[in-house]
Order: C-alpha cells, then sequence, then structure tokens
C-alpha cells in the first residue's frame, strides 16, 4: 500500500469518496498528478478537511455501511490514522421521551486561528458539535442543538441526501461569529459563539414550500465567505445564487444573471482566495424531476468576475455532450497557486481539474467512487 | 461467554472473529465489550441506546432487540451486519 502524505508534493487534493478517502497530488506545475491507494476503502467519507492552523492535523467524517457515525484522525499529514476517542453524539434523552442520535457526521470545519484544537463539526440530523482538541472529543453546541426553535427551524425534514447541518463558517476576525447553513432549514448566525442563533434568510426565494415568504426553512446547499473579506457571502441554494454583504440582512440572487436557459440551481460555490468578486459554479439540471445533473448532458463551470453582475461559460476541455454527472456541495476547491487552480469531483468517480481558473480542463483522475468532497491540503492553499 | 464479531467490527478487536467477555446483559456485555475494545460500542449502539438499523445481535440465535436482555455465561452472542448497501 502506498502511505500517502499531504506533503508529498506541492499540491494535495483530499478527496472524500462514497468508498474511501483518496489524496491527489501534484508537482507545483500541477502537470503531473499521483493518485495515492485509499484509505479507508469501503468507508463513507463525506468530507476529509486540513487543518490550516496545523497541516498536519487532518480529520475525516466517515461512516460504514452498517456501522454507526465516527470521525478519523490523522496528526502527521495523513501518514496514519486513528477513530476520534468521543465522538459527537446527541445527549441522551430522559427515560421515555425521544431523542436524537447522528446519522452522520456530514461537515467538518477548523476553528478560528486565535482556538488552536478547536473544530466544528455538522451532522444528519442537524446538529452542531465542537472539539477542542483537535477532533479528538466534541460535545454538543447546546445553544443550536436545543435552541427553543429548533423544532421550527428543521420541521421540514430533510433532502433525498439526508437533513444536513452544513457550511459552519468563522469569522476570521471574531471567533464569536459563526454562520452555518441547514438542508431544509436555512442559514442561520451566531455572534456569541454559537449560545444564540437567528435565521438570516431574508431575500431567498424557497418555491418548494406553499409560502415562499417565511424567515426560514429555505435549502441552502453550500454557503461561503471570503476569507479576506469575510462581510461578503455567497450561497448556492435549491433556489439559485445569492450574495450578501454584511452588514446587509437581505441576499440578492446574482443567479438571475445567468442565462436563462442554464439556470441558476447548483450544489457547489467557491471563490478566488485572493479576489471576492471572482466566483465560480456548477449548474446542474433543476426542471421537472430535477435530474441534478449537466443542464443538456454538456458540464461547465461558470465563472463571474464581479460578483455575481455576469457569468461566463468555461467548458473547455470538458465533455461536449452526454455527461451526466453531478459535482456535490463540498466537492469543488481552488488552491492557492498563481494562477489559481480549480478542481471538482463528480459523481462519477472523476476527478476534474484546471491550472488556469477554470479556462481549460483536464481530467486528473477517473474510476474512483461517487465523490463527496473536494479540500485542498495546508501548502496547497 | 463467547462473542462472534463481524468482519466491519474486526478493526477494533485486532481481527479476531470471536472474543470473550462477560456481562449479565447484553448492556452490560456491551460495556465490557468497550471496554476492551474502545469505540466498538458506538458503531453498533446509538446515543440513545437503539440498536443501530443495520445491526442484528443474536443470543444462542435468537434476536434480540432489548439491551436489558439477561445473559447466562454458556450463552453465544452474534453480533451480525444485516445484509445491505452496494
Amino acid at each position: 500500500m502506498v502511505r500517502a502524505k499531504t506533503n508529498d508534493g506541492d499540491v494535495t487534493i483530499l478527496i472524500g469518496s462514497r468508498k474511501g478517502a483518496f489524496f491527489l497530488t501534484a508537482n507545483r506545475s500541477r502537470s503531473r498528478w499521483r493518485l495515492s491507494d485509499p484509505l479507508y476503502l469501503g468507508h463513507i467519507i463525506y468530507h476529509a478537511v486540513a487543518d490550516p492552523r496545523d497541516g498536519r492535523i487532518l480529520l475525516m467524517a466517515a461512516k460504514t455501511g452498517h456501522l454507526g457515525p465516527t470521525v478519523f484522525r490523522s496528526t502527521d499529514s495523513g501518514l496514519t490514522w486513528k477513530e476520534a476517542q468521543k465522538l459527537p453524539a446527541f445527549p441522551k434523552a430522559p427515560e421515555g421521551a425521544e431523542g436524537r442520535a447522528v446519522d452522520n457526521v456530514f461537515w467538518l470545519s477548523p476553528g478560528h486561528p486565535s482556538e488552536p484544537g478547536v473544530w466544528y463539526a455538522g451532522t444528519s440530523p442537524p446538529g452542531l458539535f465542537r472539539s477542542e482538541d483537535n477532533g479528538d472529543t466534541w460535545e454538543p453546541v447546546s445553544g443550536f442543538n436545543d435552541h427553543p426553535m429548533y423544532g421550527e427551524w428543521t420541521k421540514q425534514g430533510g433532502t433525498p441526501g439526508g437533513h444536513l447541518l452544513h457550511s459552519i463558517l468563522i469569522d476570521p476576525r471574531n471567533p464569536s461569529h459563526i454562520y452555518l447553513g441547514i438542508s431544509v432549514g436555512g442559514v442561520f448566525e451566531s455572534t456569541d459563539k454559537g449560545k444564540n442563533w437567528h435565521p438570516l434568510n431574508a431575500g431567498c426565494a424557497a418555491d418548494f414550500l406553499p409560502d415562499g415568504g417565511v424567515t426560514f426553512g429555505h435549502d441552502p446547499h453550500c454557503v461561503i465567505l471570503h476569507p479576506l473579506a469575510p462581510d461578503r457571502l455567497y450561497q448556492q441554494n435549491h433556489c439559485g445564487i445569492y450574495r450578501l454583504d454584511r452588514p446587509g440582512q437581505e441576499w440578492t440572487r446574482i443567479g438571475n444573471n445567468m442565462p436563462r436557459e442554464v439556470g441558476d440551481i447548483g450544489f457547489p460555490i467557491i471563490t478566488h482566495p485572493k479576489n471576492p468578486d471572482h466566483i465560480w459554479v456548477f449548474p446542474m439540471d433543476g426542471t421537472e424531476v430535477w435530474p441534478r445533473t449537466s443542464p443538456d448532458g454538456k458540464p461547465a463551470t461558470y465563472v463571474s468576475e464581479d460578483g455575481g453582475a455576469s457569468w461566463r461559460r468555461q467548458d473547455r476541455g470538458l465533455p461536449r455532450r452526454h455527461a451526466y454527472f453531478t459535482v456535490k456541495r463540498q466537492a469543488m476547491t481552488v488552491d492557492g497557486l498563481d494562477p489559481v487552480g480549480v478542481y471538482f469531483g463528480t459523481t462519477g468517480g472523476e476527478v476534474w481539474g484546471s491550472s488556469d481558473q477554470g479556462e481549460s480542463w483536464g481530467c486528473l483522475a477517473r474510476h474512483l467512487p461517487e465523490v463527496y468532497s473536494l479540500t485542498m491540503a495546508v501548502g496547497s492553499r | 461467554m463467547i462473542v462472534r464479531i463481524p468482519s466491519p467490527l474486526r478493526s477494533y478487536t485486532a481481527h479476531e472473529s470471536q472474543v470473550e467477555i462477560e456481562g449479565s446483559s447484553v448492556a452490560a456485555l456491551l460495556a465490557n465489550l468497550d471496554r476492551h475494545y474502545p469505540g466498538i460500542r458506538f458503531r453498533m449502539i446509538d446515543e440513545q441506546d437503539h440498536i443501530r438499523q443495520h445491526i442484528r445481535i443474536f443470543v444462542n440465535s435468537q434476536p434480540v432487540s432489548e439491551l436489558s436482555t439477561s445473559l447466562k455465561a454458556t450463552d453465544v452472542v452474534q453480533i451480525i451486519c444485516a445484509l445491505s448497501g452496494g
């Protein structure tokens, strides 16, 4: 077995898939890519994430077909792995009461740079958990999980992929300022490190609900903030692409500027690491029965370099027709090189990459299991 | 008593397919099993003490659904991962 480490090359992509994790590593020119042997083959890896504060720390949110959820940890850049000692779990309910049980850990976010060792996890059913020891032990964030409105916020139930808490975003200026997303539930904000929360969905459509004017119950697929301009948020929602400039409270549907025949439905949205106006999405077919595949079988990224005011198609090198895959919400990322590399993984088990900011694409790996997440190792960002 | 371990859980038991663990009930047995092999219980039993959806526990070929089920030292406990997936 090839024992892979995240610092084996200049650029390393961590791949989480339906059947295990892989490292995809390249030289600095990103011209030659090498795939590791699988890690935890057969385990579902929803999210594999490196700690930007200490690149040796890696966490993987995992589940195994028959078994309960778990988190695997590495403290040596991925060379060796161990299971976390105390996993995200809801408190035991009083006798006779019905309690919640974590079905899977879906999302992992490293904490604020001023809080080394702190991580957050999002689960299905929706739960927020916090670790203060690099993911070895986890405690529920009661301020969210037991919020008086939790039942209302989550009452619409989940999506076909589960009822997911995702997109846990920590304001780089303030560790107490946190955003998260719930599918279906909406975007929520806390300004006191998770003790209190409020919905932040004004301006977002919720076409699937009888009353689209609700304050929560929306379906954010992926929410991001720009690390250098943290008042700039973007959201790929079930009902469009949105932008929010804080302290504003109302999202603007920048997806209305997408070509009408393509639409503005998709799962992922990513931003250029140095330019908050520069974003990419991967549109999918959201018509009739929601195939969730590339519109008309012709995959492309769409890029905006003006904060969503206009969009441009990028499909050079991608299949010209008859390509019916999906890119999931965690499965698109960028590196930190110049020019920026853009990458996405598909439900068909391929990883595509561009070393020129999406202008041209090449297939970096194929025949993998369904790709759930792509993230960059530290040093590649 | 003898506890038979399915292959998905043998990473916890140093790849042993059966181990000897004591316990006067299924709950006590699983607690002792977790003491010997930390982490194994949570993969089978959720935080509300329910047996996970795809796990079955048999005592002498009889399925049990309650962790309070009593055990004798001569019982054989078999943990099964239900057929599922793809």
